[in-house]
């Protein structure tokens, strides 16, 4: 299955992306957000089709909106109660947005399915150079940040009193889980962004590992059921983002039962 | 000896959300004593442990700790807060000592050798060694209230400040957790200011009282606040202490 072009595309591909995807997923599992996550992929959607349909790169549009709106998220209020609610509603207006988008569109069908259920097949030299140089600023940023942001996690009136901006972390870490979650959607697709962000994080925290383990547990998760995936598909011709998905629930229940 | 005042306050306004807290405070505590921090609900006592450690402004006077001003971040204070997360139940005791190491350094969360010999220490310090392996998840309120006090210690401080430390506990973990918290304070040299909602349990551990009441201070010896007039009169309520045969003293309010 290597022999093929596209292939070696898709694997160097969704190899950027799980690593990324990986340890920013152990945190999300980690700080309870994975909702917030689940959100951002949808109002990347809608940044998508609107940037389609401006005839701007859907992968600038996908990333603009999910870094600014992961910004704007850890800007406002902290309130969890009342965050759902804010974060279904935003969550929802956006698909909305989306629809209508492409609706405006001519050419609706084709883009819609690859920005809903992913098209790693379809990788173009291009793109994979811009999903590598995210996946590096992206894991560059999460190094420098992931200290801070564990303190932050674990015991934020702590981390204050030593001087942690609890703000500006979250901000910064929301921000960088938007730039996970358009990557992420190039491969799997927006409606299945958990799959390869929540599922191997929070497998990786099911095993009980100590942080920095922990995160590159994720990473090599991720890798794992994204190559598998592949793999599955080239076997069986069944989609790349379905057997992601299969093999992303199977290994967080095996976790699971490790723990027994 | 230290003659300074671990904490000295001249005429400290505190406010929060724009409502005055605590107005024209002074009060001194000398280094080394053990002060309970008591008041009712919404008095204040987590603003005032929240101005030491730098987090709220003082409106006006002036606060200082040792002789220098507050300043956040300070490493001679141990602080622990009251409300605890939920986050990283998966992960063991040692990981959460572990994550307050220069834990407001940007990097990777990396623990260096002596890192991790400081949080073994800190545990051995309350006879929680054991616990340095266990899940957070699947310890007692009392096993990590004990935890989090071996947190306090990391950075070896002169002061520590405790938010409702013996909240949610039985009857006799809350004296376990007093009598702990007097030993470790004593072998080290802390000082030590505890808040807490019930003043009995804390009898014979503290040597100072702390009462903020209606924006007001009132500080003293045990003996000297912990009275049945001075309580009433602070509280506002009729407050009764009796002094059991066996040494031990009461402290309860009318209507209970």
């Amino acid at each position: 299955m290597l022999a093929y072009d596209f292939m070696r595309m898709a694997f160097a591909a969704s190899a950027c992306v799980a690593l990324l995807a990986g340890p920013v997923g152990w945190f999300l599992a980690l700080r309870g957000q994975s909702f917030a996550g689940h959100a951002l992929s949808h109002i990347a959607f809608a940044g998508a089709a609107g940037a389609a349909l401006l005839g701007v790169s859907p992968l600038a549009g996908l990333l603009g909106a999910a870094v600014l709106a992961g910004g704007a998220m850890g800007l406002t209020g902290r309130e969890t109660g009342e965050r759902d609610v804010a974060i279904g509603l935003v969550l929802s207006l956006a698909m909305g947005f989306g629809v209508l988008f492409l609706h405006l569109m001519t050419r609706s069908t084709s883009t819609a399915m690859a920005l809903l259920f992913g098209n790693v097949l379809g990788v173009s030299a291009g793109m994979l150079a811009s999903l590598a140089g995210a996946a590096v600023g992206g894991l560059a940023a999460l190094g420098a940040l992931s200290r801070p942001l564990l303190f932050a996690s674990l015991q934020p009136e702590l981390a204050e009193a030593r001087g942690v901006r609890l703000r500006l972390v979250s901000t910064l870490f929301l921000m960088l889980v938007g730039a996970a979650t358009a990557e992420c959607a190039q491969i799997t697709g927006v409606l299945l962004v958990f799959t390869l962000m929540v599922g191997p994080g929070a497998a990786a925290q099911r095993l009980g590992l100590a942080p920095l383990a922990g995160m590159v547990c994720a990473a090599v998760l991720a890798l794992g059921e994204a190559w598998g995936g592949l793999a599955l598909s080239w076997w069986t011709d069944w989609p790349v983002s379905f057997w992601i998905a299969v093999l992303s629930v199977v290994v967080f229940f095996l976790a699971g039962l490790r723990r027994l | 000896m230290e003659c300074e005042a671990a904490v000295s306050c001249h005429d400290v306004t505190l406010a929060i959300g724009g409502r005055t807290v605590l107005s024209d405070v002074c009060l001194s505590v000398e280094a080394g004593s053990f002060v309970g921090l008591f008041g009712p609900n919404g008095a204040g006592k987590t603003t005032f442990l929240r101005a030491l450690l730098g987090l709220v402004p003082v409106l006006s006077g002036e606060m200082t700790l040792f002789g220098a001003s507050v300043t956040r971040g300070n490493r001679g204070v141990g602080y622990m807060p009251q409300s605890r997360t939920p986050n990283g139940g998966m992960l063991t005791g040692r990981d959460l000592l572990a994550s307050g190491l220069s834990g407001e350094k940007w990097g990777l969360p990396r623990v260096s050798r002596e890192g991790s010999a400081e949080v073994e220490a800190a545990l051995e310090a309350v006879d929680a060694a054991s616990l340095g392996g266990r899940r957070l998840g699947s310890l007692s309120g009392g096993e990590r209230q004990r935890l989090l006090i071996a947190q306090t210690l990391l950075g070896s401080p002169r002061l520590l400040l405790l938010d409702e430390p013996l909240a949610s506990l039985d009857p006799v973990r809350m004296r376990e957790v007093a009598l702990l918290l007097r030993e470790v304070a004593r072998k080290r040299g802390m000082t030590v200011i505890c808040s807490a909602h019930d003043i009995s349990p804390l009898m014979g551990v503290m040597d100072t009282v702390l009462c903020l009441v209606r924006g007001r201070a009132r500080i003293g010896p045990v003996d000297e606040v912990v009275t049945g007039p001075v309580l009433s009169e602070l509280y506002g309520a009729q407050v009764e202490v009796c002094h059991a045969p066996s040494g031990r003293v009461l402290v309860s309010a009318d209507g209970l």
